[in-house]
This record gives C-alpha cells, structure tokens and sequence, in this order.
C-alpha cells in the first residue's frame, strides 16, 4: 500500500485519482502505524514553507516518516513537499527542512537576471541530467506542470532533470530512496502519471 | 520557457455542458466529465470549469461534480462562475480546483483579490474581466456582459496585479461569438501594463487565428475557446502542431 502523508496542505483528489487511474492501491493517512507499514510514501503540499513544516509537526507523523525512509522506504515529495526534503528554505523567513537532501530553497526571483513572471506557472520542458528510476519512462522535452516561486538551489548533487526559467529550476531531485518532483505530476498529464507509475514501481 | 497554453472553457448547468448563442437560448451539448475526459487526450493544457448555476442546490451538485473531474483529469483545472467570498474559494479548492476565477465578485469587492491571494497564493488566484468599447476606451462590464461598471479595463488589469491576482483573462465581448479572431488590440494594450500571465478569450474560429495571437502579442500566454472546440471545428490537436510547425513554444 502507498501512503499519502495526510497534513493538511493542499487537495489530494487529482493525487489518488491518479494513481487509482495506474490501478495503484493507496491510502490517505497520518497514522505513524499505517506509515510505518506502507511500502511506498509520497509526501504532496502546496502553500508556505513554514506553515507546512509546522502542520507536520503537528500530525506526529515525521518520527515513522524518517524511520521509514531510513530503512529503504522509497519516499516522493511533490511541490513544496519535494522542498521540505532539504536542508532549508529561506521563505518569509529561515525554515528548517527534514535534512534529506543537501540544498536549500531561495527564491526564484532574486536569481533572475531578465524579467520573467513569478510564479513560476506552467507547462515548462524537463531536460534530463542523469539517469534516474522514476525518470524511466520519461524523455527529455516532455512538458510538466509547474507552480512555484521558491526552488532549490546547491543540490547539483541530487538534481536528476530540471527546466530552464532563465535559471535552472531543478525538476526531478533523487539521493538513494528520497525522491522529489518540483511539478506537480499529478497535474502533467501523461508524463505525470508515468513518472508517479515507475516510483510506485520501485 | 513556458509552453503557451490552449485552454477550453466549459460553461456548466444543470451538470451538463452547455453553450449560449446570442447570450440568451442556451444550447445542450455533453456530459462534463466525458467533454474534459477528450479534451484531456487531446492535449488541452487546463481546463475552465464555469459554474452558471442558480440555485444552492445546483451549486452543491457543480462542486460534486468537480470532485469527479479533479479524480479523472490529470491537468490543471481553473473554476470560475459565482465566486464572491473567501468561502467560495474555499468550496471549490476543497474539490479539486487549482485556480479561482473571479469576475463580478471583484468587482462588488475589490478586496477579494487581495484577501483571497493572502489566503492561498497569488498563483490561485485569477482575475477575469469582460471588456468592451465604449466610445473608444476599453471599459469593464459586469454580470455576464450585462452591465457597464464604467471601469478603465486597463487600470483594472493593473490593479487586479498589484492585489495579488496571479493571471488574468482578458474576454472581449467585442470579439466574443464572432469567430473572426482574439481582440489582438486590447490584449496589446493590457499586456503592455501588466507583467502577469494573459489569457485570451473571445474570437477564436480557427486555427490562424491562435497563431496570429501568439506571433502579434508575446505578452499573451494562452488562448481560450469554448464553442469551437465543443462542435469539433478546431481541434486542439491540430491547432498544437501548427504552432510547434511555427516556431511557438508548446507542449505536444
């Protein structure tokens, strides 16, 4: 079973309808019980950095969650949930993140150098950087759905396909198990849902 | 860069699609869900859902109906129609909206942008006007095109930016139903003031006539039509790849 990390952040419908579309059983839960037992996580989000961190906090949930990413359980974060997985995020504020991934999250705007449109909002192309397991069904030029105005930035490491708006907005981020999308793959169409088929397939 | 969108518009009652002509007879055309399903498998890049509803009950029965859409449809989906409070907003991003469309609720309250931005991102929010000319200045009209607000449209756009909203929707009721092309000056003029994405309603009947949007104002980020995608004299598919043979930017 794949767990949907319940938070309080953001409308899960197009989320499980998409993976009930891949014929992928999951569930949308909290419970460090029902975390802890699922084979797949994926941790979605959308809205403030702060107020997100501070919601999961609160479900109690984050002690199984890192546990289970501990032990090989492959986690995907989506969206503001992909930048949670970092060291930190400078919005409205200094924020720590979980610390999974090496990068903070600054935003997009400061590092612009032309003027362009903030959020970044839209169907933007994904250049593939590395080979990566969620990536395997996915070619570079295909489009995915952004929403965004902060990004991640000093995690070249981890950065497995990104999309150029005027920087280099990573897309796709992997070490090991953790996984995250900048985009929202529930929202991208077909590309989306192969990307959301291969990780519930590892 | 960004794909430039192609966006059709669903206006809904009585949980059917359906189209006016000539503003009054309003004319049956498909289930909403099957509609959105092929648009989907198309290549349309969102989806406007636009509630024209009446009644409590019929409303309850559109955010129903948006629960089943957001579960089938893996592209993003905008709702509008309807929208006059920090409620509403709330109603239809609880079933499965990504953007909120305001138009005469704006308008009564001009702080419903602002509020609503606070609340849930200026990414969520999206300010849409009817606009048409009276003698020579672009003006906002209300309530479906009935009424004159004796608005500036082009100050209007402006102000909608600085409160927050995150796009825009520029319909001109000039244009609208003619089928003989977008009102490319108008979307010049407001584009020229603003610096948040622009969508274009009103005018399309053919494919040259989104090529010629995009190639005369780059300011302009998607195209918007509703009729002529619903009766299948355009396909989305066919107006994508002779945008891409043209050198646009788009998703295929």
């Amino acid at each position: 079973m794949l767990a949907i990390i319940d938070y309080g952040v953001g409308n899960l419908f197009s989320l499980s309808g998409s993976l009930g579309a891949l014929g992928i059983d999951s569930q949308i839960t909290a419970e460090p019980a029902e975390i802890a037992a699922a084979d797949h996580l994926i941790l979605p989000g959308v809205g403030a950095f702060g107020d997100a961190r501070a919601k999961l906090d609160r479900t109690g949930a984050l002690p199984s969650l890192l546990e289970a990413v501990k032990r090989g359980t492959p986690l995907l974060g989506i969206c503001l949930g992909m930048q949670l997985l970092f060291d930190e995020s400078l919005e409205y504020g200094v924020h720590a993140g979980l610390g999974l991934l090496a990068g903070r999250v600054v935003p997009i705007a400061d590092d612009l150098e032309d003027a362009r449109k903030v959020p970044h909002m839209g169907w933007n192309e994904l250049v593939i950087a590395k080979p990566c397991p969620i990536l395997k069904y996915t070619k570079s030029g295909e489009h995915v759905y952004y929403v965004h105005s902060f990004y991640a930035r000093d995690c070249a490491g981890s950065t497995a396909a990104w999309s150029d708006y005027g920087v280099k907005i990573p897309g796709v981020v992997q070490k090991d198990n953790v996984f995250g999308t900048q985009f929202h793959p529930e929202k991208s169409g077909v590309t989306g849902l192969n990307i959301l088929k291969a990780f519930a397939e590892l | 860069m960004l794909a430039k969108r192609i966006i059709p518009c669903l206006d809904i009652r009585a949980q059917r699609v359906v189209k006016g002509v000539q503003f009054d007879a309003v004319q049956d055309v498909e289930d909403p869900v099957h509609l959105a399903k092929r648009y989907n498998d198309e290549g349309a890049d969102e989806l406007v859902f636009y509630d024209i509803t009446a009644s409590y009950e019929e409303r309850r029965l559109f955010t129903e109906l948006l629960q089943a859409v957001a579960s089938e449809i893996f592209i993003p989906l905008t709702v509008g129609g309807g929208i006059n409070a920090l409620a509403d907003f709330d109603r239809v991003l609880k079933s499965g909206a990504d953007k909120v469309s305001v138009n005469s609720g704006a308008i009564k309250d001009p702080a419903l942008i602002l509020h609503s931005a606070k609340k849930y991102g200026d990414q969520c929010v999206v300010l849409s006007m009817d606009v048409k000319r009276v003698d020579g200045r672009f003006t906002v009209f209300a309530k479906g095109g009935r009424e004159n607000t004796g608005i500036d449209a082009i100050a209007w756009a402006k102000r909608g930016q600085q409160n927050g909203a995150g796009e825009l929707v520029i319909n001109s009721i000039d244009t609208d139903g003619v089928k003989r092309g977008f009102d490319l000056e108008l979307l010049e003029a407001i584009s020229a003031e603003v610096s948040i994405p622009i969508i274009a309603s009103g005018g399309a009947g053919c494919i040259a006539d989104f090529v010629k949007l995009f190639q005369s104002v780059p300011g302009v980020d998607a195209g918007l039509a509703a009729s002529i995608f619903h009766f299948q004299q355009v396909s989305i598919a066919d107006i994508k790849n002779t945008l891409f043979a043209q050198g646009i930017p788009i998703r295929r």
